[in-house]
C-alpha cells in the first residue's frame, strides 16, 4: 500500500510530462499556415522543414475566406495567417480574431523599412501591432493592346469598342477601381459612411449602364486566364501578376497600371488568436523574409515582397515585366489600401448584388 | 427478452440520432439565434428580427427568391418531362442487357464530379467551345456563337445534374406496374394517351412527387451550377447565402437567408404533396 501511493504520483507525473511533451513536440513541428496560392511554393517549404525540423501544413485562400474560417473558430486552427494589411484592423475590431505581434521576435532588418512602418501602423489596434509585410502588388487592367489599346483605364472597360469582350470582378476593387476612375475618391470618404456610400452609389450606377458590354464577372483567377487565352476577353480587371503570366504565352496581352493608378496591396503576416506554434510563426517569418528565400516566393507567385534585397536575386525576365508595366510615375501613382473600417462591406455588399441582379 | 431488443433498438437508433442532433438540430438552432442577432455597433449585437425586415423590404432579395423558386419548378417540369419517356422505355420496353445498359449510361455521368461536369459543359457552350466550332464549320453561322452566361444554359446545367435523381424512383415504380394490366386496358378499347393518363400516370405518381421533390430541392440548393454556366445575369439565391456568409461577413443576414429558403422548400414541398394527392409515407416509403 504504501509503496502504491508513494509510486503513485510519480508514475503519473512521468506520464503527464510524457503526455506534455509529446504535446508540445507534435505542435512544435507543425506549422498550419492560412495563405494564397504561391506564397509558400514547395521548394521553400521543403527548404524550411530540412532547417528546422518543423512541417508546414499550407491551405490556400483568400481575404474574405481567410476572416471567414478564423471568425468561425474564433481564430483557431491555423497557426499564422497571411491576409491583407487593409483587412485586419477592422475583423480584429469586430472579431478579435487575432493576436498581437512580438516585434522583437522578428528581424526588422529583413524588410524594407518604409513598408514595414506602412504596415504597422495600418494595422495598429488599441495600441497593438497585429501584422508585417510580406508580398505586395497592385491591380490594375490586363489588355490585349493588339485589339484593346484604347483600354487606359476602368471607365475605359465600358467603352464601344470593346462591348463584349471585357471583363471584371464583383468584388470590392473593382467599385474603388471605377471611383478612382470616374474621378472620385473613395479612400477618402472611409470615414464617413453616409459620404462612402454616395461614392458607391454612383460606382453602382456607372457598373449597372456598362453591364450589357460585360462578357461575364469572373470569380477566380484560373477563369480569367481562360477568357483571356482564348480571346473572348480583350480586357479585365486583374492583378499585374496575371497578366505577367500571360504575357510570357502571348506578348500582346499584359498588364497595364491605369491612368488613375494601380490599386496597391500588401499581403501581411498575421497570428490567429488561438496559434498553437508561434514559436514557428516567427522562425517561418525570419526565414521567408530572407532575401534569398523571398526571391524564390516572388519567383513563384510572381509579386515582389518586401524583403530588402530581394529584387537582386529575381530574374531579368520578370523585372522587365514590371519595369514595363510600371514607369517610376505609375509606381507614384499607386494607390495603397487603407485599412477597411468595419462596416463598410455592407454598403459594398448591398451595392455588388444589385449590380448583378440588374439587367 | 423484451429489454434486450429494446437495448438492440436503442443501440441501432443511436448513429442516427447523434447524427440528426449534432449535425442538423443544433446547427439549425445555432443558424436560428444567429440570424435573430442584430449588429448595432463594432461587436456588438442585439435580438431583433431586423434581418427577416431587410429580407422583406429589400426587393432584390424578393425577387432573387421568387426567380430562384420559379427556375427550379421550371428546371423540375423539364427534367420530367425528358425522364419520364427515358423511364419508360428504360423499364417496360428495353429487356435484359440493353436494359441494364441504359440504366448504366444515364449513372455513368455521375461517375465524375458535379465540378468537372459542368466544366464540360462550359467547354461545349463557350464562344471558342465545340458547338460554336461546330455551327461555323457546317456552315450555319459566320462568326463564333455565345451560349454560354445565359439562363438557357443554366437550366441545360440544372436538368442535366437532376436526371438521374428523376430516373431511378421512376424506373422503380414503373417496373412494378404489371403489363398485363396495360394490355387490359388496350383489350378494353384504350387508345395510347388514355392508358398513359388513366394506368400508367396514376400508377407512377408516388415515383413523379418522389422524384420532383428531390429535383427541386437539389435544384433550389444547387450553388455551382447557377454561379458557373449562369454567368453574369443569373442570381441564384444560394450565390446571395454564400455572399452574405463569405464576402460580407455578414452571418446574421445570411443565416436569415438560409432559414427563408428552408421555409420556401417546405411550404413548396407541401404544396406538391397536397395537390398531388400525396403523402410523404407514401411517396419516400
Amino acid at each position: 500500500m504504501k509503496l502504491f501511493t508513494l509510486k503513485m504520483p510519480l508514475v503519473l507525473s512521468a506520464a503527464i510530462a510524457t503526455a506534455a511533451g509529446l504535446a508540445d513536440a507534435a505542435s512544435a513541428e507543425t506549422l498550419r499556415l492560412l495563405t494564397w496560392g504561391g506564397y509558400a511554393p514547395e521548394n521553400v517549404v521543403a527548404m524550411f522543414e530540412k532547417e528546422t525540423g518543423i512541417t508546414v501544413e499550407v491551405t490556400k485562400s483568400n481575404n474574405e475566406e481567410m476572416i471567414a474560417k478564423l471568425r468561425a473558430t474564433g481564430g483557431g486552427g491555423f497557426d499564422l495567417a497571411q491576409p491583407s494589411q487593409d483587412r485586419i484592423a477592422g475583423p480584429q475590431e469586430e472579431f478579435g480574431i487575432y493576436k498581437p505581434i512580438d516585434l522583437s521576435k522578428i528581424d526588422a532588418s529583413l524588410f524594407i523599412p518604409s513598408m514595414l512602418e506602412a504596415t504597422k501602423a495600418n494595422t495598429t489596434v488599441g495600441g497593438e501591432v497585429y501584422g508585417v509585410p510580406h508580398v505586395w502588388g497592385t491591380s490594375g487592367l490586363v489588355v490585349d493592346t493588339a485589339k484593346a489599346g484604347m483600354v487606359r483605364d476602368y471607365t475605359d472597360l465600358c467603352g464601344d469598342a470593346v462591348a463584349g469582350k471585357v471583363s471584371y470582378r464583383l468584388k470590392r476593387p473593382t467599385l474603388i477601381g471605377f471611383a478612382f476612375a470616374m474621378g472620385l475618391d473613395p479612400f477618402a470618404a472611409y470615414g464617413d459612411e453616409a459620404a462612402y456610400k454616395q461614392v458607391i452609389d454612383q460606382v453602382e450606377a456607372k457598373l449597372i449602364a456598362c453591364k450589357p458590354g460585360v462578357k461575364t464577372y469572373w470569380g477566380g483567377g484560373d477563369e480569367l486566364m481562360g477568357l483571356m487565352r482564348s480571346g473572348e476577353v480583350v480586357a479585365s480587371m486583374a492583378w499585374d501578376t496575371g497578366g505577367w503570366k500571360l504575357n510570357a504565352d502571348n506578348p500582346d496581352i499584359t498588364f497595364v497600371a491605369p491612368a488613375s493608378g494601380a490599386l496597391g496591396w500588401i499581403d501581411t503576416f498575421a497570428l490567429p488568436k488561438k496559434t498553437k506554434a508561434e514559436d514557428a510563426a516567427y522562425q517561418w517569418i525570419n526565414f521567408v523574409m530572407r532575401p534569398d528565400i523571398a526571391a524564390m516566393i516572388t519567383e513563384a507567385a510572381g509579386n515582389f515582397t518586401a524583403s530588402k534585397g530581394a529584387d537582386e536575386f529575381v530574374s531579368a525576365e520578370l523585372k522587365a515585366r514590371y519595369q514595363a508595366s510600371f514607369p517610376p510615375e505609375a509606381v507614384d501613382n499607386i494607390k495603397w489600401y487603407p485599412p477597411v473600417p468595419a462596416g463598410l462591406e455592407v454598403i459594398e455588399g448591398a451595392a455588388l448584388d444589385r449590380v448583378k441582379a440588374a439587367n | 427478452m423484451r429489454a434486450q431488443s429494446r437495448l438492440g433498438l436503442f443501440l441501432l437508433l443511436t448513429p442516427l440520432l447523434l447524427w440528426l442532433t449534432l449535425l442538423i438540430v443544433i446547427p439549425h438552432i445555432d443558424m436560428l439565434l444567429v440570424s435573430l442577432r442584430e449588429r448595432v455597433g463594432v461587436g456588438e449585437y442585439r435580438t431583433s428580427l431586423a434581418n427577416y425586415l431587410t429580407f422583406l423590404t429589400e426587393p432584390l432579395y424578393l425577387w432573387t427568391f421568387l426567380r430562384t423558386a420559379l427556375m427550379s419548378v421550371l428546371a423540375t417540369a423539364l427534367t420530367l418531362l425528358i425522364a419520364f419517356p427515358v423511364s419508360y422505355y428504360i423499364a417496360k420496353i428495353a429487356k435484359g442487357r440493353v436494359q441494364s445498359a441504359l440504366f448504366l449510361l444515364c449513372l455513368v455521368p455521375f461517375w465524375v464530379s458535379e465540378l468537372v461536369r459542368t466544366f464540360g459543359w462550359m467547354i461545349l457552350l463557350r464562344e471558342t467551345g465545340v458547338f460554336s466550332g461546330l455551327l461555323q464549320w457546317a456552315g450555319l453561322v459566320d462568326g463564333p456563337v455565345e451560349m454560354l452566361y445565359n439562363d438557357v444554359a443554366m437550366m441545360v446545367g440544372l436538368v442535366y445534374t437532376s436526371m438521374l435523381f428523376m430516373v431511378v424512383p421512376l424506373v422503380t415504380t414503373l417496373e412494378s406496374l404489371d403489363d398485363s394490366v396495360i394490355e387490359a386496358g388496350y383489350d378494353l378499347g384504350g387508345s395510347g394517351p388514355s392508358i398513359l393518363r388513366e394506368i400508367v400516370i396514376p400508377h407512377a405518381m408516388p415515383g413523379i412527387v418522389s422524384g420532383c421533390i428531390v429535383v427541386f430541392m437539389l435544384s433550389l440548393g444547387n450553388y455551382l451550377t447557377p454561379t458557373m454556366l449562369g454567368g453574369k445575369e443569373s442570381l441564384w439565391f444560394t450565390e446571395l447565402i454564400y455572399s452574405q456568409f463569405i464576402v460580407r461577413f455578414n452571418w446574421e443576414l445570411g443565416a436569415a437567408f438560409g432559414f427563408m429558403l428552408l421555409l420556401l422548400s417546405s411550404v413548396i414541398v407541401w404544396a406538391v404533396l397536397r395537390l398531388t394527392g400525396q403523402t410523404l409515407e407514401k411517396t419516400m416509403g
